[in-house]
């Protein structure tokens, strides 16, 4: 809430560029990751913010939440002597490894091609695809989208933003259970007659916390010990089930 | 109640992996196999992560195996100098397994050949523990009575290098019991088992050994190749996921206890003939997958990193 308010300080400060401009706050910007982490919702919400009465025109929000780029390869099985192998592949340079788009209204009468590919906002703008052997990129990048919108990881959420009197908006945003750590990129869009006419952008900090924290950390940064200290629970816990079980049987 | 995985990044159902690791640690206990080769694909079936799976798994044999083996030491049934031959092969095989099963990785195949692996070793296995344990129950039937249990003498006992190995009562070559261990190694490091499932069938029809000290053999055995695995991954991959290991592990080492005391129980022919039954039945289901049309033909996989 204290971003908040210096947002809006610096908002109210700042020259006046544009005749409409986006005002953001958000229920978290940092997500942690416990041990008994089970997704999170988060809230966006807003207002645009004008200075001269508004010229007309229909306005839409857009708020697109991604995860952390990664690299993936996507594969098509084909039947080879009888059984399904993997065959033709795709390597995908960069796939978010979570993305949702929120709008005011379907996504074609709030936004036109040009001003997509220009902001990468739809999903086949954001995954960037380089070469594929043996197939069509459009098939992988479909399947791709296919795979991880069935995983909840894809989320298209078209009328999900309240839009108030042209004024003020929110929508809230369910993280899935299963998100990787990182800067969570959100962008928000105003779009008068499908032109963007103002952006704001912030990050939502995914990070985990405590025991996941040290666990993760010792894994990567002192293997060895964490190789040992994971055999010597194993043993431990072997030892201690036998011992009791005996001592139960008496 | 769910539960968030450091190292899988993922997030699941505590007690479906308290439920897996137990129901996997009584055939454990039973059969005196790891385990790993209904727990590995069990795992890739809930969604953790292949490379992870196959790591960690590795990390709850080593417990479930302990477990296992201490029953069989107070019941006096290991035989430890068999089984540090059987392991002296098994750490060289796992060695080569991990070169092998990277280069068949950067071929980008390595899933194909790790479920055929499967299918060839559990249907081939498993195939003659049925029929020769189907053989084993008639001839008692019919000689109504337990049956002669006489030494046959093949090729492995002419060959050099013997060594007397009292528990089992036997007087052989090293040389079948250390190329024993190092295919079994070979196996565990590419298929994320401890391969119980290729050494106990080895031990009994292969080196002859008698039933009951062979699973606390093979327990002990796979101890260390599995402890040994399970460093090379931390180390390599970082993909051994320490909560998932304690969950599998307590269940797995309460299960392990359990069906140590009902295989102790049990017939050696009946229990032969079940887990040859329980082989056949995860064969059959990984060769379904490979022959019926997948619902999805693609897949997605980690990209780039991979030389």
């Amino acid at each position: 809430m204290i971003r908040a308010f210096i947002f809006f300080a610096a908002v109210l400060c700042a020259p006046f560029a544009s005749a409409q401009e986006i005002v953001l706050g958000l229920s978290d910007d940092e997500v942690d990751i416990t041990a008994t982490f089970d997704g999170s919702d988060i809230l966006i919400f807003g207002a645009v913010k004008r200075d001269t009465p508004d010229i007309g025109g229909e306005l839409g929000i857009i708020i697109a939440v991604s995860g952390p780029l990664q690299p993936v390869v996507v594969r098509e099985k084909e039947r080879r002597l009888g059984i399904w192998v993997n065959s033709a592949s795709s390597d995908i340079d960069a796939a978010p490894s979570f993305y949702a788009v929120a709008t005011t209204a379907p996504l074609s009468d709030i936004l036109n091609d040009a001003e997509d590919l220009t902001h990468s906002i739809t999903l086949p703008r954001v995954i960037r695809s380089m070469e594929t052997v043996g197939g069509d990129t459009g098939d992988f990048t479909d399947a791709l989208i296919r795979i991880r919108a069935g995983d909840g990881l894809y989320q298209t959420l078209e009328g999900a933003v309240n839009f108030a009197e042209e004024t003020l908006f929110d929508t809230s945003i369910s993280l899935p259970a299963n998100l990787i750590e990182g800067d969570y990129p959100t962008r928000i869009y105003l779009t008068r007659d499908r032109q963007v006419i103002d952006t704001y952008e912030t990050e939502i900090a995914v990070q985990k916390v405590g025991l996941e924290r040290w666990l993760y950390n010792l894994a990567h940064e002192n293997a060895v010990l964490y190789g040992l200290l994971s055999l010597s629970l194993a043993i431990a816990a072997g030892w201690l089930a036998s011992a009791a079980f005996t001592a139960f049987r008496r | 109640m769910q539960i968030y995985l450091p190292i899988a990044e993922l997030s699941v159902n505590a007690f479906l992996l308290l439920g897996l690791g137990g129901l996997v640690g009584v055939l454990s206990g039973m059969f005196g196999v790891g385990g790993g080769f209904l727990m590995t694909p069990l795992l890739f079936f809930i969604g953790i992560p292949p490379a992870v799976a196959v790591a960690t798994e590795a990390n709850q044999i080593v417990a479930s195996s302990f477990s296992g083996v201490l029953a069989n030491i107070k019941r006096k049934l290991v035989d430890f100098k068999m089984g540090t031959v059987l392991l002296v092969g098994g750490l060289v095989g796992s060695a080569l397994g991990i070169v092998l099963f990277n280069y068949l990785k950067s071929l980008g195949q390595v899933d194909l050949l790790v479920k055929l692996c499967y299918v060839v070793f559990l249907g081939v296995v498993g195939g003659l523990m049925f029929i020769e344990s189907l053989n084993a129950i008639r001839k008692s039937k019919k000689t109504g009575g337990a049956p002669p249990t006489r030494k046959r003498h093949n090729w492995v006992h002419n060959l050099p290098f013997k060594m007397k190995f009292r528990v089992s009562g036997l007087y052989i070559s090293i040389i079948p019991p250390l190329l024993v261990g190092l295919l079994v190694g070979v196996l565990a490091a590419i298929m994320g088992v401890g391969g119980g499932f290729i050494m106990v069938p080895a031990m009994i029809y292969l080196l002859g050994m008698p039933t009951k000290v062979v699973i606390g053999t093979s327990l002990f055995q796979i101890i260390f190749v599995t402890a040994f695995t399970t460093m090379l991954h931390a180390t390599t991959n970082q993909t051994v996921d320490m909560v998932l290991a304690i969950l599998l592990i307590i269940g797995g080492v309460i299960g392990a206890q359990i069906g140590s005391r009902i295989g102790a129980r049990m017939k050696a022919e009946q229990l032969r003939i079940l887990l040859a039954i329980m082989v056949l039945l995860v064969c059959g289901q990984l060769a379904l997958d490979l022959l019926l049309r997948p619902d999805e033909l693609f897949s997605i996989g980690a990209g780039g990193g991979h030389s």
